[in-house]
C-alpha cells in the first residue's frame, strides 16, 4: 500500500513582490517548500511510522521544484518522482490535476493522496478536488485530524474544519485528502534523510510516460497587478489617559461610519 | 578554488535554522532573563542529531563534515550564544578530542553515547587562578594501581551541572620540567564519587547558558578513562582548542549575522526626518561594515573548516578566525545597538543581548590578547607547529558515512 | 445556453451571507439572463425563498436525506448532471471549504475552468475575468476563462454585495432528485461540533484580533470582551495560536483564515507579512501596540500606542457607552 504526497516549491513567504510594466511578477530567487506541504509531508511520514505503507513525494513542475522533493525525502519519505511536460506550462488546475492523477495511477496501489490545503503562491486548491474527481476517489478536504485509517480494511475517518464547525466524517479508501495546519507539528529533515536526499536520483516522467493526454487549460493568467495603495498614513490617537484615547478612537470610527 | 556549499550543507544549515528559530527563539528571552538554560535546547539537539553532527556514523554520529559543524554553529548563535556553547564544549572540546585521541575502545564506550546525545560532554581545563596560563594548574592525578586519584577545582565550565562526561586535565607529574609535560587528560563522569558541580550566576552575558564549576575530591578515575598518554595532556588540551575555537569563531559569525539582519530590518522600518533611517548615510556605513565583517569572518572560518576536512594542521588559521570573528561580533553588536537607538538599549529588542553575549567570546577559549600573541609568534617565526601523535582525522566521506 | 447559477450554501437552514453576496454578483453579471439558485439539502424551502428574495429568478432544489449535509460525491454528481443538461454560462459559489471543493469538482467533470477565491469578477460575452489576491495577498492576479461552455468561480466572502432582500420578488422553483443513492456514496458524516457563541471569522464585519502581546491565554479575556461588545469575531495571530493560547480556528494569516471585515482591530500584533496575508483587505484597520515601530502601523488607518491591558478595557467601555 502506497501513500502519496503532492508538493511544490513556492516563493519565500517573506519575499517582496514587484510587478513590472508588462504585468509580470517578480519575487526573487528564494523558494521554499509550499508552507502547507510541511504538514502533508509530515503526515505521510507519521502514517509510514504507524502503518506498513510506502511513501512517495510527487511534484508536477520544472527542475526548480526538485528541491521540494528533496525536502520530502530528507524528512523521511521513501521515494520521489517529478512529472514535467511542456503541456504543463501555464496555471490551469485541471491540466495539472490530469498529470497528478495519471502519475498516481502509474505509481499503483495508492491508498491515500495527501495535499497541503493550498498552493501558497497561486492561492489555489482546485487541483486537489479535481484529482479526486478524475480518479473517482473519496475526497476529504480541510482535514485537521486523521482519527483512524485502516489501509487493509479500506476505511478512513477524519475531522474536517469547515465554516460550519468541526465535522467528523468517515469514508472509503482510496481517498484524496487536504490537510490544514492543526493536523500535526511539522517535522524537520533528519541528517540521515538529508544525506539520502542529496544522493537521490529522481525520475522525471513526461505525459508520454504517463500515457495521458493533458489537454489544454481553460484558465489564462493575464497579468499581475499591484495592490491598491492604502491611502494616507496611520493617524495615531493621542490622549492623556487610555480612557481619553479610547473615547477619541470611538468618535473617529463613528464619524467615519465604520460602525 | 570552490566556494560553493554542497546540497547536504545547505539542507543541514536550513534544518538547524528552522529548529533554532521556531523552537527556541520565541521563548529564549524569558530564559535569558531568568538566567536559566532553555529546557528544550539539550534534549532537542540530542534528538535531532545535532550533538553528533560531524562524528562518523560508526561512532553514533551523523557523518557530516567539519564545515557542517561551522554552519551549524553559525545558525545556533544566530538565535542565541547559549545554543552554540553546547556545540563548543560537547563537540569541539570533548567529542572531537575523543575522535582525535581516543582509543577504539574509548570511542565505542565514550564517544558513541555522546554523539547520540545520550551523554553530554564538557571540558575542564581552566581553574580559578589558571586561565590563559593553564600550565600553572593545581589539579593533580595520582596513580594508584588501576585508578588515578584526582583532586582539584575547575572553573568557568560550560554545562558543568548538565554534563555526564567531563574531559579534565590534571598534573600527574607536578615536578615535570618543562611543566606542561606533567599534565594528563582524563574523562571523569559526573556520577563518580567525589565529583561535585555547581552553577555560576550573575554573568554579563550568555545568561541562558549553563556555566559552573567542577570540584574533584579524591575522585578515583579508572585508568581506562585516561585519554592519551601520561604527560600528553597539554597537547591534547591545545588540540581541543583548535576545535573549540573553531566553533566559537563560527558562532561569532552567526552573531555578526544576527546584528546585520536585525539592523537591516529595523533601519528599513524606522523612519526619521521623513525617511527610513536606512537611507541615512551614517546608518548605511554601519550596515556596510557589518556586511564586511560577516563576509571576512565567515571566509576565515570556512578556510579553517576546509583545512580540517583536508587533514591539515590549522592551529594558526583557526586562531586568527576566532580572534577576528569574535572581535568583530563585539563591534557589530555595538553598531547594531546604535542603529536601534534607545530601543536597542532596552531588552525590547535582541541587540542588547547580542552585545552581552559577544563579550564572553573575546575572553574564553583564548582571549583576543592571546590570539594576537599567537599570530605574532607564528609570523615572527617564534612558534611553529610540531606533528602530534594523533592528528584530527581528515574527513573521509566513506569512513564517516559507512554504516557498520 | 447562458444564465448564471449560484450554489447556495446553508447554515442552520439559511443561506450563508457569502452565498447571498454571490447571488448579488450573479444578478449583476447575468444582465437580462436568468439567475438560478441551486439549493440542495433537506428541508430547503425557506432557503429557496431566501434565495429568490436576494436575486434568484429560479431555484433548482433537491430535497433528500442523502443531501442533508454537504458531501463531495453526491453534490458534485448532481451538479454535474444539471450542468451537463442545462449548460449554464457561469456557475458561482462562495469560496468556503465546501464551495471550493464543489466548484472545482464540477469543473473537472465539465472539463471547464475554475477561478478560485476571487475578489472581482466580470463577464464579457464568453469571457469570465477575475481578480484574485495571490502570494499571501501581496499581489493581485488577473485570470480569465474564454469559453462558450460553463465557467466556474468561487467568491471571497465580503468582496461582493448582496442585494437587499425583497419579499415581493417571485421565482420559479423546480425540484430535482439526487443522482446518487445513499449506498453509492462512500462517505458518512458522523458528527459536527460548533464552537459555542462565536461569530464566523470570514463572514464577520468586525474582527478583533490579538497576538503575542497578550502574553498568555488569560490575556484574551479583555479581547473577547471587546469582540462581544462589537458583535465581532475573535481572531488571533499565528504566534498566539502556536503558543497554545487560543485554538487554530481563530488564526488569521497565511496558514490561517483570510478575512475582509469593515473593521479589523489588531491588538498586540506586530503585523508580520504572514499575518498581513490574512487581513490586508480589511476596510479599516486599527492597531493597538506598545511598539510604535511595529509594521502593523503601516497598514493601519488609526493607531494607539500603549499598553493593551489599559487601552482595550477602556475601548470596550467607550464602545459600550456609545453603542447603547
Amino acid at each position: 500500500m502506497h501513500v502519496v504526497v503532492v508538493t511544490k516549491n513556492t516563493p519565500d513567504t517573506e519575499a517582496t513582490i514587484t510587478v513590472d510594466a508588462n504585468g509580470g511578477a517578480n519575487w526573487g530567487d528564494k523558494m521554499v517548500v509550499n508552507p502547507w506541504d510541511e504538514y502533508s509531508i509530515t503526515e505521510a511520514v507519521l502514517l509510514k511510522g504507524a502503518h506498513n505503507v510506502k511513501t512517495t513525494v510527487l511534484t508536477v513542475g520544472t527542475e526548480q521544484h526538485a528541491e521540494a522533493l528533496k525536502h520530502g525525502l530528507a524528512i523521511g519519505i521513501d521515494q520521489a518522482v517529478r512529472v514535467w511536460d511542456a503541456a504543463l506550462e501555464g496555471d490551469d488546475s485541471l491540466v495539472y490535476a490530469r498529470a497528478v492523477a495519471a502519475a498516481i495511477k502509474k505509481l499503483g496501489d495508492v491508498g491515500l493522496v495527501i495535499f497541503g490545503k493550498e498552493f501558497a503562491d497561486s492561492a489555489s486548491d482546485a487541483h486537489i478536488y479535481q484529482v479526486a474527481r478524475l480518479l473517482g476517489w473519496t475526497m476529504l478536504g480541510f482535514v485537521a485530524k486523521i482519527d483512524a485509517v485502516d489501509f487493509a480494511g479500506g476505511t478512513i475517518r477524519v475531522q474536517r474544519l469547515t465554516e460550519h464547525g468541526t465535522q467528523t466524517i468517515s469514508g472509503k479508501l482510496p481517498a484524496v485528502i487536504s490537510v490544514v495546519k492543526d493536523i500535526n507539528e511539522p517535522k524537520y529533515p533528519t541528517f540521515i534523510g538529508i544525506r539520502k536526499a542529496a544522493k537521490a536520483d529522481i525520475p522525471v516522467w513526461s505525459a508520454a510516460d504517463l500515457g495521458v493526454d493533458l489537454g489544454s487549460g481553460k484558465v489564462k493568467v493575464e497579468r499581475y497587478q499591484e495592490l491598491p495603495r492604502r491611502e494616507g498614513q496611520v493617524e495615531l490617537i493621542e490622549g492623556a489617559t487610555a480612557q481619553d484615547k479610547a473615547a477619541a478612537l470611538v468618535d473617529k470610527l463613528i464619524e467615519e461610519k465604520v460602525l | 578554488m570552490d566556494f560553493s556549499l554542497s546540497e547536504e550543507h545547505v539542507m543541514a544549515q536550513q534544518m538547524v535554522r528552522d529548529f533554532a528559530q521556531r523552537e527556541i527563539y520565541p521563548t529564549l528571552k524569558e530564559w535569558d532573563r531568568k538566567q536559566q538554560p532553555h529546557p528544550r535546547v539539550l534534549p532537542r539537539m540530542a534528538e535531532l542529531g545535532i550533538l553528533g553532527i560531524n562524528i562518523p556514523v560508526r561512532y553514533g554520529g551523523q557523518g557530516f563534515d567539519y564545515l557542517t559543524l561551522a554552519l551549524v554553529c553559525e545558525e545556533l548563535e544566530r538565535v542565541d550564544t547559549s545554543l552554540r556553547v553546547v556545540m563548543s564544549v560537547h563537540m569541539g572540546l570533548n567529542s572531537m578530542a575523543l575522535l582525535q585521541w581516543g582509543t577504539e575502545e574509548q570511542k565505542q564506550r565514550l564517544l558513541v553515547p555522546q554523539a547520540r546525545g545520550e551523554k553530554i560532554g564538557a571540558f575542564g581545563l581552566t581553574e580559578p587562578d589558571a586561565g590563559s596560563d593553564p600550565v600553572s594548574m593545581h589539579a593533580t592525578a595520582r596513580r594508584e594501581g588501576d585508578v588515578y586519584v584526582l583532586n582539584g577545582e575547575k572553573m568557568w565550565i560550560s554545562l558543568a551541572t548538565k554534563a555526564d562526561h567531563i574531559l579534565v586535565f590534571a598534573k600527574t607529574d607536578p615536578a615535570a620540567q618543562p611543566a606542561h609535560k606533567g599534565i594528563t587528560a582524563f574523562m571523569i563522569t559526573s556520577d563518580m564519587k567525589g565529583v561535585s558541580t555547581g552553577d555560576i550566576h550573575g554573568k554579563l552575558g550568555v545568561r541562558a547558558g549553563s556555566t559552573g564549576w567542577v570540584a574533584m575530591q579524591d575522585v578515583e578515575v579508572p585508568a581506562e578513562n585516561r585519554i592519551g598518554e601520561e604527560g600528553e595532556g597539554f597537547y591534547i588540551a591545545m588540540s581541543c582548542l583548535d576545535n573549540g575555537r573553531y566553533t566559537v569563531g563560527a558562532g561569532a559569525v552567526g552573531l555578526i549575522r544576527a546584528c546585520l539582519e536585525d539592523s537591516i530590518k529595523y533601519s528599513l522600518e524606522r523612519r526619521t526626518f521623513g525617511k527610513p533611517i536606512a537611507e541615512h548615510q551614517l546608518i548605511k556605513q554601519k550596515i556596510a561594515y557589518m556586511q564586511q565583517w560577516y563576509d571576512a569572518a565567515r571566509l576565515l572560518i570556512l578556510r579553517a573548516g576546509w583545512m580540517k576536512n583536508e587533514g591539515q594542521r590549522n592551529t594558526r588559521e583557526t586562531a586568527v578566525a576566532k580572534w577576528f570573528a569574535t572581535d568583530m561580533s563585539v563591534k557589530a553588536a555595538l553598531e547594531a545597538i546604535q542603529v536601534h537607538g534607545a530601543y536597542g538599549f532596552s531588552d525590547e529588542y535582541d541587540v542588547e543581548r547580542y552585545l552581552r553575549n559577544a563579550k564572553g567570546a573575546v575572553i574564553y577559549e583564548g582571549a583576543s590578547e592571546i590570539q594576537q600573541l599567537i599570530q605574532a609568534d607564528y609570523a615572527l617565526g617564534f612558534r611553529e607547529d610540531r606533528p602530534l601523535r594523533c592528528e584530527l582525522p581528515a574527513y573521509d566521506v566513506d569512513f564517516w558515512q559507512e554504516e557498520e | 445556453m447562458s444564465g448564471v447559477w449560484v450554489w447556495i450554501e446553508q447554515g442552520d437552514g439559511k443561506p450563508l451571507p457569502a452565498s447571498l453576496e454571490a447571488l448579488g454578483l450573479a444578478r449583476q453579471l447575468a444582465g437580462s439572463d436568468p439567475v438560478t439558485a441551486l439549493v440542495f439539502g433537506q428541508g430547503v424551502d425557506s432557503a429557496a425563498q431566501a434565495a429568490i428574495q436576494s436575486g434568484a429568478d429560479a431555484v433548482i432544489k433537491a430535497n433528500d436525506a442523502s443531501l442533508a449535509a454537504v458531501r463531495f460525491e453526491p453534490y458534485v454528481a448532481l451538479l454535474d448532471k444539471l450542468i451537463a443538461e442545462q449548460k449554464p454560462g457561469v456557475v458561482l459559489a462562495a469560496a468556503t471549504a465546501d464551495g471550493r471543493e464543489l466548484m472545482a469538482g464540477a469543473a473537472a467533470d465539465a472539463g471547464a475552468g475554475v477561478l478560485t477565491d476571487v475578489t472581482e469578477l466580470t463577464l464579457d460575452g464568453d469571457t469570465l475575468r477575475a481578480v484574485r489576491p495571490v502570494n499571501g495577498g501581496k499581489v493581485l492576479r488577473v485570470e480569465s476563462i474564454q469559453d462558450a461552455g460553463p465557467k466556474f468561480a468561487t467568491l471571497r466572502a465580503r468582496a461582493f454585495k448582496a442585494l437587499e432582500p425583497d419579499a415581493g420578488r417571485s421565482g420559479t422553483i423546480t425540484e430535482v432528485a439526487p443522482v446518487l443513492a445513499e449506498d453509492a456514496v462512500s462517505t458518512t458524516i458522523e458528527s459536527v461540533e460548533h464552537e459555542a457563541g462565536g461569530v464566523s471569522l470570514t463572514d464577520a464585519s468586525i474582527v478583533v484580533s490579538a497576538g503575542r502581546g497578550v502574553g498568555g491565554p488569560d490575556g484574551f479575556a479583555p479581547i473577547r470582551d471587546l469582540a462581544d461588545v462589537l458583535h465581532g469575531a475573535l481572531g488571533a495571530s499565528r504566534a498566539a495560536v502556536d503558543a497554545g493560547w487560543i485554538p487554530y480556528e481563530h488564526q488569521v494569516g497565511q496558514t490561517g483564515k483570510t478575512v475582509s471585515p469593515d473593521l479589523y482591530i489588531a491588538i498586540g500584533i506586530s503585523g508580520a507579512i504572514q499575518h498581513q496575508a490574512g487581513m490586508r483587505t480589511a476596510k479599516v484597520i486599527v492597531a493597538i501596540n506598545k511598539d510604535p515601530d511595529a509594521p502593523i502601523f503601516k497598514l493601519a488607518r488609526y493607531g494607539i500606542v500603549g499598553d493593551l491591558f489599559e487601552v482595550v478595557p477602556a475601548l470596550t467601555e467607550a464602545f459600550r457607552k456609545r453603542l447603547n
